[in-house]
């Protein structure tokens, strides 16, 4: 089975992050960027697959030069090869645009499966596994906790408010996975050392057929107006327990009229 | 005045959601509410009620195995048809998973913008976004197409307005294309009489301190008397004391209830990207340096085993 996971390359979400005061896009250059984290778990998923199954997978980013580290990263879990959509014109696109360009790529690609996470940690979006079905005319099977092959056959379980479903199609397919679905391994020193030398292929826009004015700011079918930092919160009374902690704590919250 | 689009989030246990009520609130200031009921048969019947009690002039409904027996895919196509021939002011659509796959494959068809967890909209159409774990605010709007949003639960106070809506059953054409997902099973879980997490006004979540999943009934029991729901952190659950659909955090829900009840809970980055938009935070932690504390606006340094079981004696007392 051809797999291919989609990673994206984010700020780390356990340091400051920040829009930038000169576009309004994410600020990528200050912070430490790594990988989005819940696409560890597609790329476990996909290496699983391909462990029971055979096939090939394939790390699919698009992003800046800087996102190669993430792509090596990705590889030294054990991917085969990556596909790097590099190109300047993309920065500032939005998540429409950014679907274009990610569903012209797989066309290229012919993949069975797509798997990635089924959100980033930056914008949380969560539209994209479904923006690129739509553009394929593919199932998307999204917010898996258990995906199951057989054959050309995928199951998901997929948790929903009232309990849960099971959901099938057919490959092609986009499935999109939750960090309940998996274990991620951690690359190991061979794997370190061999993701070096895998094959990192790199796209431009015009390789992908797709014109500079449909991505970027140009293309953008959004914009961000203004953005400012939220004040931090400040906390209030701290008491240490001395026998009356709940009886202090049922008291606040009747001053709050909770109680 | 243009309608507005608001597609309704119900589910079959408690009927209208109340972050519907919330968008139906939201359309009327920039336009009339029509509501759109996608779901199976007789869905539109059953819900009309409450949704004329908030401002809905009209329901369109597309209901049937056509509709709802598909992950999203047709109630894309038949709300993309609705919008091409009634031309809205706007489309709001709830942001939990389905109101944003919905609205993702609604951007992709109209070619349109779309704007994602939004707290507020004004009448020009400036939506109000919280990123970054809730550290930055940002003004945003569509700039191509109308404005196409999913609207946080928790965002603004439902307003009744009484209206008497009509309902205009769509005629339902979905494509082959739409039908590649097929849903094999829904499984309802027992839920009890709990609220749902990211709507309910008061959320009582447990972290690594609650130490075990027997002890998270001393949490759910805080929630009972309080009224609300229960949550739980990354940790709590990664530990296998509650279940994951319960976990508020960067990798769970994003809650914004009036209270928020932390106990055992240190206050990771993690668990703060979830919560730290609530309006009042109260915290329990045996370690006075927990960062937790420094969000709460009434914290408690000691044993939760003690300092919960008196507060919920006291709190029935108080009753």
């Amino acid at each position: 089975m051809n797999i291919v996971v989609l990673v994206k390359q984010v700020p780390d979400s356990g340091a400051d992050r920040n829009l930038r005061n000169d576009d309004n896009t994410v600020d990528r250059g200050s912070a430490n960027n790594v990988i989005n984290e819940m696409d560890e778990y597609a790329i476990e998923e996909a290496l699983k697959i391909k462990e029971a199954h055979g096939g090939e997978v394939t790390i699919l980013t698009m992003g800046p030069d800087r996102a190669t580290e993430s792509i090596r990263k990705a590889l030294s879990m054990g991917p085969d090869k990556a596909v790097h959509v590099l190109d300047d014109a993309l920065h500032g696109s939005c998540a429409v645009a950014t679907s274009k360009v990610l569903a012209a790529t797989l066309g290229q690609l012919n993949a069975d499966l797509v798997i990635c996470g089924a959100e980033s940690t930056d914008g949380r979006v969560q539209v994209m596994p479904h923006m690129i079905a739509e553009r394929l005319g593919v199932a998307a099977l999204t917010g898996a906790r258990k995906l199951t092959v057989d054959g050309a056959t995928l199951t998901v379980e997929r948790q929903t408010e009232e309990g849960y479903e099971v959901v099938t199609a057919a490959t092609p397919a986009v499935v999109s996975v939750w960090d309940t679905i998996n274990e991620p391994r951690y690359p190991s020193f061979k794997g370190i050392m061999a993701a070096k030398k895998k094959p990192v292929q790199t796209l431009s826009l015009a390789d992908l057929g797709v014109a500079a004015d449909e991505v970027g700011f140009d293309g953008a079918t959004s914009a961000v107006v203004e953005h400012t930092k939220r004040p931090p919160r400040s906390g209030g009374a701290k008491i240490t327990d001395e026998g009356e902690g709940g009886v202090k704590l049922v008291e606040f919250l009747a001053t709050e009229k909770f109680v | 005045m243009s309608e507005v689009l608001v597609v309704v989030e119900a589910t079959k246990e408690f009927g209208v959601k109340k972050v519907t009520l919330e968008m139906l609130t939201l359309a009327r200031e920039l336009g009339t509410p029509s509501a759109v009921v996608l779901g199976g048969a007789g869905a539109a019947e059953a819900l009309s009620g409450k949704l004329g009690e908030y401002g809905a002039e009209k329901i369109y409904a597309a209901e049937g195995d056509e509709i709802d027996g598909y992950l999203v895919a047709p109630k894309a196509t038949v709300l993309a048809e609705l919008v091409k021939r009634v031309q809205p002011a706007a489309v709001l659509l709830a942001s939990a998973q389905e109101g944003k796959e919905i609205a993702a494959r609604l951007a992709v068809k109209l070619d349109n913008g779309i704007l994602t967890d939004v707290v507020g909209l004004d009448a020009d159409g400036t939506a109000t976004q919280v990123a970054f774990a809730g550290s930055t605010i940002v003004k945003s709007k569509v700039t191509k197409g109308l404005p196409l949003v999913t609207v946080r639960p928790n965002s603004v106070t439902p307003a009744p307005a009484a209206a008497t809506p009509a309902i205009e059953q769509l005629s339902v054409s979905v494509t082959d294309t739409d039908k590649l997902a097929t849903v094999v099973e829904r499984v309802a879980e027992q839920k009890g009489s709990r609220p749902e997490l990211t709507e309910a006004g008061v959320v009582v979540s447990g972290g690594r301190g609650v130490g075990n999943a027997d002890n998270f009934k001393l949490v759910e029991e805080l929630a009972d008397l309080l009224g609300g729901a229960v949550g739980a952190s990354r940790a709590a659950v990664d530990s296998g004391f509650y279940p994951h659909q319960f976990q508020v955090g960067q990798t769970g829900k994003t809650v914004s209830p009036q209270l928020y009840v932390a106990l055992g809970i240190s206050g990771a980055i993690q668990h703060r990207a979830g919560m730290q938009t609530s309006k009042t935070i109260v915290a329990v932690n045996k370690d006075g340096e927990a960062p937790i504390f420094e969000l709460a606006d009434f914290g408690v340094v000691g044993d939760l085993f003690k300092i919960v079981p008196q507060a919920a004696e006291e709190i029935r007392k108080r009753k």
